[in-house]
């Protein structure tokens, strides 16, 4: 069953890009991606670029195309990146999904892929 | 006879009732048709099918020789016919009357004909699983495991019963959709996941001991099902002390269910207790369990909350109870989960050792004190420990603060009273 991994963090938590953590934290994800690899649990994952980035787009029927600045919503918490992975059971991916390095300090929401027949 | 009376087998005297065929069968059978089956709600219902085809047959053809296997088979047959009729016709609603009582045989299903194992314990973890959410938790615990009816598990938890049963529907949808597995965690995981379980069956039966809304102090059907749960679970886990631990705990509780309420239903706090209406047979056991659980030298909080009882349970009146024991245990219990509540029961051990004052000190210097301020058995306590200091106006306002945050009337009307007696105690100074 393949799961996708959303890794939602407060920025304002997490280590500061240029300080020894950081680097850490970077070096912590390598090697997650490495063993989710070579597991063959890994089917794509992807750091994103901060909300600040975010465009949204809303195109409701009968109205004009709208595009806002910024996430579809405000909250402590953004979406920082993803993995979506094969695995056997939801225990298989909430176990890789705790050893994410954002889930020190942020939520990681494991949701399955809908499959349909 | 009517069709609520239990059937009874013609053959060889045996008498098999069918409510009690139903609770122990209808887990065991469940538990072993979800595993092969891998969804549960197909498998309740087949069995609930099953179930009632043997309420209409069984007294005219009497028990089978043994009952669980024949629900097995039917309830299986039932459930594959199920399957190959929605592959033909997806909207055939499925008719258990047309269907044919006989059961059939295939080779998979021979393997069970003499015993069917018990796969309970791995039902027991997927219903206790951490992604399902508490309420969920025991609700799907008391229908699969216990065999309740969604009725009286809405009832039971002060919900409707359409509440509760979409509740569970939900919860087996999920267990589906999001793949939550139909195992016992292996030896990694086992711990962490056997504290879930032990939690959900202590929630259980806090639901039912400790009403904390709701105008009954005591629920007593729940506590019989916790029981029943934590029996079965020890029957599965030999090895393993918490579980015994719970055992004692809830054994040790229970044994003072007739002494802990007056007859109008106001709750008898453990001092004011009539100690001879204590059940020394649930004592003895309780403190069996505990021995039990001792000879493989783990602590754990529920071996720690059961000692503590147990140290309760030996003192023939409130006068004689061995607070240096309570203390120390609680230390260590305190040690292994430092948090406010803990630390509240602690300092009012403490209050009999080193006295109230000191009790007071400590529960203000607890780094969480905090957590407190809207907790009812803090002001509970406060009221207590100020009226032994003789500081009664603190005592009143304590009390005053209990009321306002007790959800039970009945435990609203203890502590209404005690306010009248602190404030009469005021007027006379």
């Amino acid at each position: 069953m393949q799961y996708m991994l959303l890794i939602y963090s407060d920025s304002s938590l997490g280590p500061v890009p240029g300080t020894e953590e950081f680097g850490k934290m970077i070096a912590d994800y390598q090697e997650f991606t490495e063993e989710v690899k070579e597991s063959g649990a890994l089917v794509s994952g992807d750091a994103l670029q901060d909300t600040t980035t975010a465009t949204t787009v809303r195109a409701p029927a009968g109205g004009s195309v709208t595009m806002t600045d910024g996430p579809f919503a405000e909250t402590k918490e953004t979406l920082g990146g993803y993995y979506l992975l094969d695995c056997k059971d939801l225990d298989e991916a909430l176990a890789y999904a705790a050893k994410i390095p954002t889930a020190a300090y942020g939520s990681i929401e494991v949701r399955p892929v809908m499959v349909f027949d | 006879m009517n069709a609520s009376d239990p059937p009874s087998s013609s053959t060889e005297g045996a008498v098999c009732t069918l409510p009690d065929i139903t609770r122990e069968c209808w887990s065991r059978v469940l538990a072993l048709l979800t595993t092969r089956l891998r969804n549960l709600q197909l498998a309740e219902d087949m069995l609930q099918n099953a179930v009632l085809t043997a309420l209409e047959t069984w007294p005219k053809r009497g028990v089978p020789d043994n009952p669980q296997s024949w629900l097995y088979r039917v309830a299986m047959n039932r459930a594959i016919d199920q399957l190959r009729r929605v592959q033909k016709h997806p909207t055939q609603p499925f008719d258990v009357t047309s269907e044919n009582l006989v059961p059939t045989f295939s080779d998979n299903l021979t393997e069970y004909e003499s015993g069917i194992p018990d796969e309970r314990l791995r039902m027991i973890f997927t219903c206790c699983h951490p992604a399902i959410a508490p309420e969920a938790q025991m609700g799907l615990t008391l229908r699969t495991i216990c065999g309740l009816s969604t009725g009286d598990i809405a009832r039971a938890f002060l919900v409707t019963e359409s509440t509760m049963a979409q509740r569970l529907v939900r919860v087996k949808r999920k267990i589906i959709h999001a793949g939550i597995p139909y195992e016992v965690p292996d030896a990694d995981h086992l711990p962490e996941r056997l504290e879930a379980v032990l939690a959900v069956i202590y929630l259980i039966f806090n639901e039912g001991y400790a009403s904390s809304s709701g105008d009954r102090t005591i629920r007593t059907d729940l506590c019989e099902e916790a029981l029943y749960l934590v029996g079965e679970l020890a029957a599965c886990l030999p090895d393993e002390p918490e579980v015994l631990g719970l055992q004692a705990l809830m054994l040790l509780h229970d044994s003072r269910r007739e002494a802990r309420v007056a007859e109008d239903g106001r709750p008898i706090m453990l001092f004011d207790q009539d100690r001879s209406l204590w059940n020394t047979a649930k004592i003895q056991q309780g403190m069996h369990c505990l021995h039990l659980a001792s000879q493989f030298q783990v602590s754990g909080v529920y071996q720690l909350q059961a000692a503590i009882s147990a140290v309760h349970a030996r003192a023939p009146e409130a006068s004689r109870t061995h607070w240096p024991a309570i203390v120390a245990l609680y230390a260590e219990l305190y040690r292994l989960t430092p948090n406010a509540v803990v630390g509240l029961n602690y300092a009012q051990a403490m209050s009999y050792t080193r006295g109230p004052a000191e009790a007071l000190r400590f529960i203000r210097s607890l780094p969480d004190f905090d957590a407190l301020q809207n907790y009812q058995p803090y002001y509970a306590a406060l009221a207590d420990l100020y009226e032994r200091l003789e500081s009664l106006d603190e005592a009143i306002s304590a009390c005053t603060r209990a009321i306002e945050l007790s959800k039970n009337s009945q435990e609203k009307h203890y502590l209404s009273d005690k306010l009248a007696v602190l404030t009469s105690k005021v007027a006379k100074h």
